[in-house]
Parts: structure tokens; sequence; C-alpha cells
């Protein structure tokens, strides 16, 4: 050890100063900071989407089975400007939003007597195991007899399809929340709700927003879904009643046209509401990247 | 030293927690009084329930024999009047900034609000040199940086003592030195009192005014020793002291295999 450190002299440099360098920083060239746009990805597939759909639909040449793009969204802006489009989604919305945010509310309440004590846990998971797989559309003939046909019975069925699947994932989101915050919550003296709500919920926020996307998506499925089946039920009727009284007239881009109202709702929703939500919450605090 | 009266009194502590198959005996009967203004070490291997003790000081864990009192007060549950610094790093709430992370501590423990509450967390910020950081996310911090926060956070509450759970041992070398220093520095300034677990001697040398050496399964009182008066850095003594530390607790592992402890 001595005798080759004997060998060898130590070595002294200074470091060289900054301004000696060509390059510290460089600018992204304009076409790699476009491509780190997701809006301009996104938009690059729906583009590359829409121009598969036009294509294969002018080979396919058939009005009735598949429509052109452009075929729907002329039927769709016709709809929007002179149709009733927008009168039916807004009324899906509405229907849509109620049963939505009492679905939230409801998974909630179970999941706070379900951290709250063993036997509440029990209670969640039993209920969840059993009610989660039953199609909330299976309910709906039953709810029409506990509700009337009228919006009553598809909050009734919105909610079953919201609940499980928003409590089930706030759950879990609590039970993964660290030890170490929990200890620090506890030692600031917090305890009972106060507790739940400032620290559980912010730290169980990314499996809660999972659980609020996919309760949405699931809300959207069946409430299309039983507006086709049963859309006179629902009053005037919605997006689901839409595309039901446009296939039996074969108005088939306005069942398109209904189809598309459904599916831009749904980018709008991910890619402005959940996404600024993200943006403000989890990827802010780092919690997901 | 000071005072007569202990602030921290533990007495005959027997603590135990289950696992999925075994009823585990962490401590054993464990007594130790702490006094204001001491930096008290809990000093021994793993598994001779440093931790575990210091999880019961701070509430977390009722003990099955004995009783651990704070001013007189007997501890049954976690408070703000004790303070804990965690070793882990994900002790910062994630989605508060530095400086809210320290007020929410005292707003949400009731101890100061608004604009007093905001003044404290900015001045005990500074204190860790954390200023120009106030404002930044805790994901964005370096790990020695986040075990600053958590500290400042510990003295912004002012507790009655600070419970300290080896907050430096994921740290590397060169920034556990450095925030031992700090840690040092921060005390001459203020003089609070500090529960400090920690399984490498030096550390326990270099940071505890008293030393409390502990055996493991279960953990048992050894001894309990002065460590050297701050401010003399006489490295013969601190090696000495070091030296005889470790053959304390080297001398419990070669016993341990033919004794056996009577319950």
């Amino acid at each position: 050890m001595s005798e080759t450190s004997a060998l060898r002299p130590e070595r002294h440099f200074s470091p060289v100063d900054a301004t000696q360098f060509g390059v510290v920083e460089k600018p992204l060239s304009i076409f790699e900071r476009v491509y780190n746009l997701a809006a301009v990805r996104k938009i690059a597939i729906l583009i590359v989407l829409a121009a598969a759909w036009e294509i294969y639909a002018r080979t396919l040449n058939n009005e009735l089975l598949f429509p052109t793009f452009s075929a729907t969204v002329q039927a769709f802006v016709d709809g929007l400007v002179h149709g009733t489009l927008l009168v039916k989604a807004w009324t899906s919305i509405r229907v849509l939003l109620v049963g939505y945010a009492a679905g939230i509310a409801l998974a909630g309440i179970l999941t706070i007597i379900a951290i709250s004590s063993r036997i509440g846990t029990d209670f969640l998971e039993t209920l969840t195991s059993m009610f989660n797989p039953l199609p909330a559309i299976a309910l709906l003939p039953l709810a029409l007899i506990w509700f009337g046909l009228g919006s009553g019975s598809i909050v009734f069925v919105l909610i079953h399809s919201v609940l499980w699947a928003v409590a089930l994932n706030t759950h879990s989101g609590f039970l993964a929340v660290s030890p170490t915050l929990r200890m620090v919550g506890r030692n600031y003296g917090l305890r009972g709700l106060p507790y739940v709500a400032r620290i559980l919920i912010p730290a169980a926020f990314p499996s809660i927003l999972t659980g609020l996307k996919i309760g949405w998506a699931f809300a959207w499925r069946t409430l299309i879904a039983a507006e086709l089946v049963f859309g006179v039920s629902s009053g005037s009727g919605g997006l689901g009643w839409f595309i039901y009284e446009n296939k039996n007239q074969l108005e088939i881009p306005n069942v398109f046209a209904g189809l598309l109202t459904v599916i831009v709702i749904g980018l709008l929703v991910e890619n402005v509401i959940f996404r600024t939500v993200e943006y403000r919450t989890v990827r802010r605090w780092g919690m997901q990247t | 030293m000071s005072a007569t009266e202990p602030l921290l009194d533990v007495r005959g502590v027997t603590l135990q927690y289950k696992t999925r198959d075994h009823l585990v005996t962490a401590t054993y009967r464990i007594d130790f009084q702490v006094f204001a203004s001491d930096r008290f070490v809990l000093l021994g291997p793993s598994g001779c329930g440093k931790s575990t003790l210091l999880k019961a000081v701070g509430g977390y864990l009722e003990p099955v024999e004995g009783e651990i009192r704070l001013k007189g007060e007997r501890v049954e549950r976690p408070g703000p009047d004790r303070m804990m610094v965690f070793q882990e790093f994900d002790q910062l709430l994630p989605w508060k900034t530095v400086h809210e992370n320290v007020m929410f501590a005292l707003t949400s423990s009731g101890k100061l609000t608004g604009k007093a509450a905001a003044d404290k967390a900015r001045e005990s910020i500074s204190k860790v040199n954390l200023a120009k950081f106030a404002d930044n996310f805790p994901h964005t911090l370096s790990g020695g940086m986040k075990q600053r926060v958590a500290i400042a956070r510990g003295m912004a509450m002012e507790p009655d003592i600070l419970l300290m759970d080896e907050p430096f041992a994921a740290l590397d070398a060169l920034t556990r030195r450095k925030m031992q220093d700090e840690l040092l520095q921060l005390w001459d300034d203020t003089r609070f009192t500090v529960l400090f677990v920690t399984h490498s001697i030096p550390e326990a040398v270099k940071v505890g005014s008293r030393i409390l050496l502990m055996s493991p399964h279960p953990g048992q009182v050894k001894a309990e020793l002065n460590s050297l008066p701050r401010g003399s850095p006489d490295g013969e003594a601190v090696r000495a002291l070091e030296e005889k530390i470790h053959s304390m607790l080297f001398a419990d592992e070669v016993e341990a295999e033919g004794e056996s402890h009577h319950e």
C-alpha cells in the first residue's frame, strides 16, 4: 500500500471555468421540442386514426354500414347547429353528473367507514366483491320498478357503476399510505376526519384519481347502454336514445355522430379536466411521473 | 442536568409487539431519565428495540409494563409536544412545499395560526439554511435537505423533546457529518432536549451528551455513560470512548451465546 503510493505521486487539478466550454447547455431542435408536447403527439394519432377511417369507409363505399369520417363530421356539425344533438348530450351529461357525484359521495362514506374499523373494512370488501362484478345495466329492470320511468332509475344504476370502482381504488390507496406519513400526521395530533382529509386523502390521491377516471368511464358506458336499451324511460332522452332513434330511421351518419359525441366528450374530459387535475396535484407533488 | 426533575421519565418499560405468529418482546424493563437540554442517545445494535422504545416515547406504542412520563404526565398517544424526526425521506408531506410543510405542523396542531405560523416556519427554515428552497416541493430536494426540513419542522414546533429516529442513517457519509455538525450548532443556539436513536458509535459519541447502551433480544439497559463535553474535539478521548463502548457492545455479543436472559 505504502509502496504503491510512493510509486504514484498525488495529482492536483483546478477545474476549468465554465466559460471555457463550448456547450454547457444547448436548446433542443424545433422538432424535438414539438415532439415533446403530449398534445401534439396525441393530435397526430387522432389525425392518423381519422385518415384510416376515411380511407376504409371510402373503399367500402357503403353509407349504411360505415359512413365516412367526413360524412360523420358533417352529421355531427349539422346535429350541433340545427339538430338536437347538443340538447341530447346535455340531457345525458346532467344525469351523468348527478349519478357520478352521488356515487363518489357514497364511496367516500363507505371508505371512511372502512378505514376506521376492521369490521368496516370487511364490510366494504364483502360488498365490493358482491356488487362490483354485477353489470349495472342488469339492475336497470329492477330500478325501473323501484324508481319508475325517469332519471331516478338511471341515476341509481349510475351510482352502482361508479361506487364500487371509486371505493375500491380509494380504499387501496388509503392502505398504501406510507406508515411514516401516517405517524407524521398523528404526531401533529390529527385524528378522525381531519386526519383523513388532511393526510390520507392527499397521500392516496394517485389511487383516488385512478378510481375517479375508471368511475367516469363506467358511468358513461352505463348511461349510454341504459339509454339505448330503455331510452324512452329517460323522459326527453339522451345520447343513447339519439343513437337508437337514428338507427331505426337508418340515419347511419347520425348514429356515428352520436358515437362521435361520446368519444369527443371522453377525450375532452380525460385530456382537459383529469389532465389538469393531475398536473396540479400528483405530478406537481412528484407522486407520479 | 441543570434541573432536578427529569423532563422525560421512562420507568420499567417493557414493550411487546405481535408479528403474524410470534409475540416479540422488544425491550425489557428499561429505565432512564432525560433532563432538560440533554442530548440523550439510545445506542445499540439492531434488534435492541431502541427504535421501538422511541416510538413508545412518541406515543405510538403502549408499554405492557412500566410507564413513560413527560413532565410528569403519562404518555398515552402521539402529540405535538414530542415531535418525531424519522429516518425515512418520505416523512415530508409530498403535496406541500417546504414552507407549507413546516407551517402545516404549526397550524394543524393548533400551536400557531395565520401569519404567526408563516413567520415561525420561515424563521425555522432559514435556521437550517433552506430559505432559498422554501417554495420547493419535497421531491425536488436531496435526502439531506429533506432531513433538514424535518428538523426545521421539529424545531419550529418547540416541542418539550425532539425525538430523532436514526435521522442521518440513510444519508451518505459526507452529508451525515455535515448534518451532525449542523444539529450541534442548532443545539448551541437553542439548547433543545433531544432523544436520539442511532446504531453508530461515532455518531453517538459526537452527537450525544449522555449515552444509553442497550443490549439486544430483548433490549435491556447495559450502561448509561456520559459523553465528552461539547466543544472539546480531543481526538484521543473520542477514540478511547468509542473503543470503550465498542468493547462493551462486543462483549455482550460473545456472552449472549451461553447466557440465557431471565424473563
